[in-house]
């Protein structure tokens, strides 16, 4: 039940604000992250556990959590 | 429409991002850290006021959307008292580095500090003077670079939580920027506290400080913070030797005692009514 609720989270990033630092890649617990060109990709949105804690440790709030919108 | 969370686009203001500390600079991480707890707390935007001085953290009160004042090198904390005693209803909230702090604006630390005045005071210490190129710092570790200083400093760092406590600051507390979930409940705590909050957040600065240092890149730093910091409670506990290279993180003060802007208050409804009563 509580898995249903996260995964209705979506897993949004903003590639014009990304600075490429790397640290939400660094930091991901299920690794699901990687930089290509020097801005973050999510390479699996199914193997994401919607932690958040990509969001709470990118210093350019370009990566975040989103309910969503068409539910 | 505007880029960004939902916390982004309820406390930022998005049209002025992205922001422009260089990758990797925890700075971003602290500044969504006091607006995440701003928003735990579920405080009213009309009434609070981020007051900033001079310096890459001072940036900060330029993208978040409340009341915001971008003061002088070092005063950010002299403004705030001025805000704070006109409009006592404002919660105020100081972010200021580590160098506006407590080199430039050292005497308006400790004095705001000795006055218990309820400011809430975030110190993003990067241990460096970014902005201007990589100077040393009054917060740069002992014998570590800095452009002013190419073969390591030879002066002392203060220990800021040390100096907030000495002062007379009633909440006192240090977190990182990795520690980030952490830090949001001390900035939450600070805020709470009717009283001088000082929370000193480590900020990793790749560009200079860690480059200088070489101490790496944006992770390494971040790393550096997860794997250095040991929390007081725990060390308390733990032998001398297994301490030597870590530095200390949790809340070190956390007291009640007189608020200045109550007892000015005091003073001046106890004068008007000693006035009153002789008219």
């Amino acid at each position: 039940m509580e898995q249903e609720q996260k995964k209705k989270k979506n897993l949004k990033t903003i590639r014009e604000w990304c600075k490429g630092c790397g640290i939400c890649v660094a930091f991901c617990p299920v690794k699901v992250l990687e930089l290509e060109n020097e801005k973050v990709k999510v390479l699996d949105y199914d193997k994401c556990t919607r932690c958040g804690l990509c969001e709470l440790r990118c210093p350019d709030l370009a990566i975040y959590l989103e309910e969503d919108q068409n539910e | 429409m505007s880029l960004g969370s939902p916390i982004v686009k309820e406390y930022f203001r998005s049209d002025r991002l992205p922001h422009i500390w260089c990758p990797g600079c925890g700075h971003g991480v602290i500044m969504r850290g006091v607006v995440m707890a701003i928003d735990n707390l579920k405080l009213d935007k009309k009434k609070v006021c981020v007051v900033s001085g001079i310096g890459c953290s001072s940036r900060a009160s330029g993208y978040m959307d409340f009341n915001t004042l971008h003061t002088t090198h070092g005063r950010a904390l002299a403004f705030a008292t001025g805000v704070k005693l006109a409009n006592p209803e404002l919660e105020v909230i100081v972010v200021t580095g580590d160098g506006d702090c407590t080199a430039i604006g050292g005497n308006h630390f400790i004095h705001a500090a000795r006055r218990n005045i309820d400011i809430t005071t975030i110190i993003f210490n990067n241990k460096i003077y970014g902005m201007t190129g990589g100077q040393y710092s009054p917060a740069t570790p002992l014998h570590e670079v800095g452009t002013t200083a190419p073969y390591g400093t030879v002066d002392p760092d203060f220990d800021i939580c040390k100096l907030a406590v000495g002062a007379g600051s009633s909440y006192v507390a240090r977190s990182t920027a990795y520690h980030a979930n952490q830090l949001i409940k001390y900035i939450q705590k600070g805020i709470e506290n009717k009283g001088f909050s000082v929370i000193e957040a480590i900020s990793g600065c790749p560009t200079y400080y860690g480059r200088k240092n070489k101490k790496g890149d944006a992770v390494d730093l971040m790393n550096y913070y997860k794997d250095n910091a040991l929390d007081i409670k725990a060390a308390e506990k733990l032998p001398e030797d297994k301490k030597v290279g870590k530095f200390l993180t949790g809340e070190f003060h956390h007291e009640a005692k007189p608020e200045y802007v109550s007892e000015y208050m005091k003073i001046v409804e106890k004068v008007q009514k000693e006035r009153s009563e002789n008219e």
